[in-house]
């Protein structure tokens, strides 16, 4: 290393003179401009003759051309540059390449989505139910190849319906804990004891949440007590953590000033905390919750073993199993209603995948902006 | 008295406000430790009768033991292959968005990870079993043929790809978000000034990484490691949709092998009766285990806590 840098400090001390020296001698022993740029041009050249040899894929192709960029970009960086530098240009590509893999999946997963969802997206399936369509009506609809009925107006409904009630569940007693662990708790054995808790509960694989309330409501109302407000409470079981967590980071952040103020003026705590505290971190504890809804809705696993499957429009949490988008989802793809004809199911299936999709991304974009719309005004 | 009227009427109806309200608040602490606690009890009465029955009237016909076992080492084989792929692209991913990407686009390319993260199980679980499972056919041919001396890949592959390390791949993209979004929020808190002091010593860019961010961030990169690990314990959907389950064998690219998760989602519609008390047993052995997984990871965290700052 010192070696290098006396060169270059030597170099500097007689800068290049005239035109005819185009490059600076600084820039010595470094890769020109030019050199990745066609190192990746060449690499995707005989990454897509490799690919050809074993009968051509985009697959193949992309690996072939990724390697081989790799190891040539790195060797010549080595070889111009030094190993250090070397081992530096082989990382970066390695991280760089990494980020594109992680992208992959998901544009794979959206595109898909939108590309077999969209077809089956109408007026029909928003607003219509199950009720009725058999086995032969989706064989009659692929003889005739008229559009395919039935829809997921009732998954829909019960998705809607659940997740409210489990929100209605988690929103005060997520807060109130979150308030406890702040205002009240102040880092005492116990308001340790439920912050640790939390953070574990955050763990709880969604399907036990599930099975707990199977079993709680199982003990409560016999065996197989399946309905709405059972996979409402599993849901909370796994929301509650999230809107304590997300809580307890906004109350955290107000500050200590605000309520002093308010003592000052001799305000009980409780008023201070209901008309100062949370007004001041109101938008962050609205976003909190949008987002926990918005993990909350997609649940599967709870919802199946909780809520049952059902064909016809439900809208009483406390009675007959329910539908929801994702089991509804996980049925047509598992059991198709037609064996022999899977394609309308299979349709009906990824219509609703993008329904889903769309109702996550719509909360994830209304928690960004309530967060952003209903934050404090900062006064400087 | 001005002073009478400040601590008669008002005051006393303001001081059961606050009991009222503080009162609430630590109920509704404690009431999330006894749900926790109930979590643990109820799933423990109901699966008694697993326990206590003959061990031919389990399924298998040899006791809940050998019911369990095959099955935990499904979840873990699982489990082992989703974080073999996801802590090094994770963790790439994250130095990418904190160390490498334009200061300007950083931010929005982190929500693009965490859009990952927002996409609901069983879409994953739909497109590993109509996409992903297509696609890598050739691939597990090509494994079978050229590394079928391996155990695990062991031919004939599958000609649906509905396998072990399908199931893997899925999980692996699930739990991605998690291990990016946790070691990111860590490494950005690397002191700058260690940092400014490696470059000023001529560190490249990667030595800089080496010697001033992974050291310090390493209880963090544990932690999301263990913390992404819990969550593909526990990951149902993707396997129950994906795999084409059935007994534990060593070969990933040949259906076989089950996971707890996918056992009890398959199963639990249609159980009763000591069937349902075995799955939920079974329920019961993944909440040890993931709260296992988890405790450690927390307790790593809190630990490391003071001097990162990290949480």
């Amino acid at each position: 290393m010192s070696a290098m840098t006396t060169s270059e400090r030597r170099n500097t001390a007689t800068p290049p003179t005239g035109p005819s020296r185009k490059r600076n001698s600084l820039a010595k022993g470094k890769l020109p401009k030019w050199a990745v740029p066609a190192v990746a041009g060449g690499s995707i050249i005989l990454g897509a003759a490799g690919s050809t040899l074993t009968g051509f894929n985009v697959a193949t192709f992309a690996i072939y051309s990724a390697v081989i960029f790799l190891v040539a970009a790195s060797v010549a960086t080595t070889v111009v540059e030094g190993k250090r530098r070397g081992k530096n240009a082989t990382w970066t590509y390695l991280i760089y390449a990494s980020f594109i893999l992680a992208l992959i999946p998901l544009a794979s997963v959206l595109y898909t989505v939108l590309e077999k969802g969209l077809p089956g997206m109408n007026m029909h399936f928003l607003f219509s139910s199950m009720n009725g369509i058999t086995g032969a009506v989706d064989n009659q609809t692929v003889e005739n190849g008229t559009p395919v009925l039935g829809g997921a107006y009732h998954a829909l409904m019960g998705t809607l319906l659940i997740t409210l009630w489990a929100t209605v569940i988690s929103v005060p007693v997520g807060m109130l804990t979150a308030i406890y662990l702040v205002e009240y708790g102040k880092n005492g054995p116990l308001a340790r004891a439920i912050t640790f808790f939390v953070d574990v509960m955050t763990g709880i694989p969604s399907i036990v949440a599930g099975l707990f309330a199977a079993a709680f409501f199982g003990l409560l109302l016999g065996p197989n007590s399946r309905m709405g407000i059972v996979a409402a409470v599993a849901l909370s079981v796994l929301m509650i953590p999230t809107v304590v967590r997300s809580t307890e980071e906004m109350l955290k952040i107000v500050p200590n000033e605000l309520r002093e103020a308010s003592y000052a003026l001799g305000v009980r705590r409780w008023r201070t905390i209901l008309k100062v505290v949370i007004p001041t971190a109101i938008s962050g504890i609205a976003s909190g919750v949008t987002l926990a809804i918005a993990r909350v809705i997609g649940e599967t696993a709870p919802i199946l073993v909780t809520a049952g499957i059902a064909s016809n429009i439900n809208l009483n949490v406390f009675a007959n199993w329910m539908s929801t988008l994702p089991t509804f989802i996980y049925y047509q793809i598992m059991t198709p209603t037609s064996p022999t004809n899977v394609d309308p199911s299979i349709q009906r299936a990824w219509a609703a995948a993008l329904l889903l999709i769309l109702m996550v991304m719509a909360l994830n974009l209304a928690a960004r902006l309530i967060a952003k719309l209903f934050a404090p005004k900062k006064g400087r | 008295m001005t002073t009478n009227a400040l601590t008669s009427k008002s005051s006393t109806s303001g001081r059961a406000g606050d009991k009222i309200f503080s009162g609430a608040a630590l109920g509704a602490g404690v009431l999330i430790l006894i749900t926790l606690f109930a979590v643990a009890v109820f799933l423990l009465i109901q699966a008694l009768p697993t326990f206590m029955a003959d061990p031919a009237d389990i399924s298998g016909g040899a006791g809940f033991l050998s019911y369990i076992w095959p099955i935990v080492v499904g979840t873990v084989i699982a489990a082992a292959i989703a974080l073999l792929i996801a802590t090094p692209v994770g963790l790439g991913v994250a130095l990418f968005i904190s160390h490498f990407a334009p200061r300007r686009i950083a931010g929005p390319l982190g929500y693009v990870i965490d859009l990952l993260a927002a996409i609901p199980s069983v879409i994953y679980g739909a497109w590993g079993y109509m996409v992903l499972a297509p696609a890598l056919v050739p691939g597990y041919d090509w494994l079978a043929r050229n590394l079928g001396f391996i155990p695990i890949f062991e031919g004939p592959a599958s000609q649906t790809g509905k396998t072990m390390l399908t199931a893997g791949i899925v999980l692996a993209v699930m739990v991605l978000p998690i291990i990016t979004s946790l070691s990111r929020e860590i490494f950005l808190q690397t002191p700058k000034l260690h940092e400014e002091a490696a470059l000023a010593l001529g560190a490249t860019r990667w030595e800089m990484i080496t010697t001033a961010v992974l050291p310090f961030a390493r209880p963090g990169i544990i932690s999301a490691t263990m913390l992404g690990l819990g969550r593909a314990l526990g990951e149902t959907m993707a396997v129950a949709l994906v795999l084409s389950t059935g007994n534990l064998i060593p070969s990933l690219i040949k259906s076989g092998n089950q996971t707890i998760a996918a056992e009890i989602a398959l199963n639990f519609p249609e159980a009763f009766g000591l069937r349902l008390a075995e799955l939920i047993a079974a329920g019961l052995v993944l909440f040890l285990i993931t709260l296992v997984v988890n405790m450690i990871a927390r307790a790593i965290i809190a630990r490391h806590k003071e001097f990162s700052g990290a949480n």
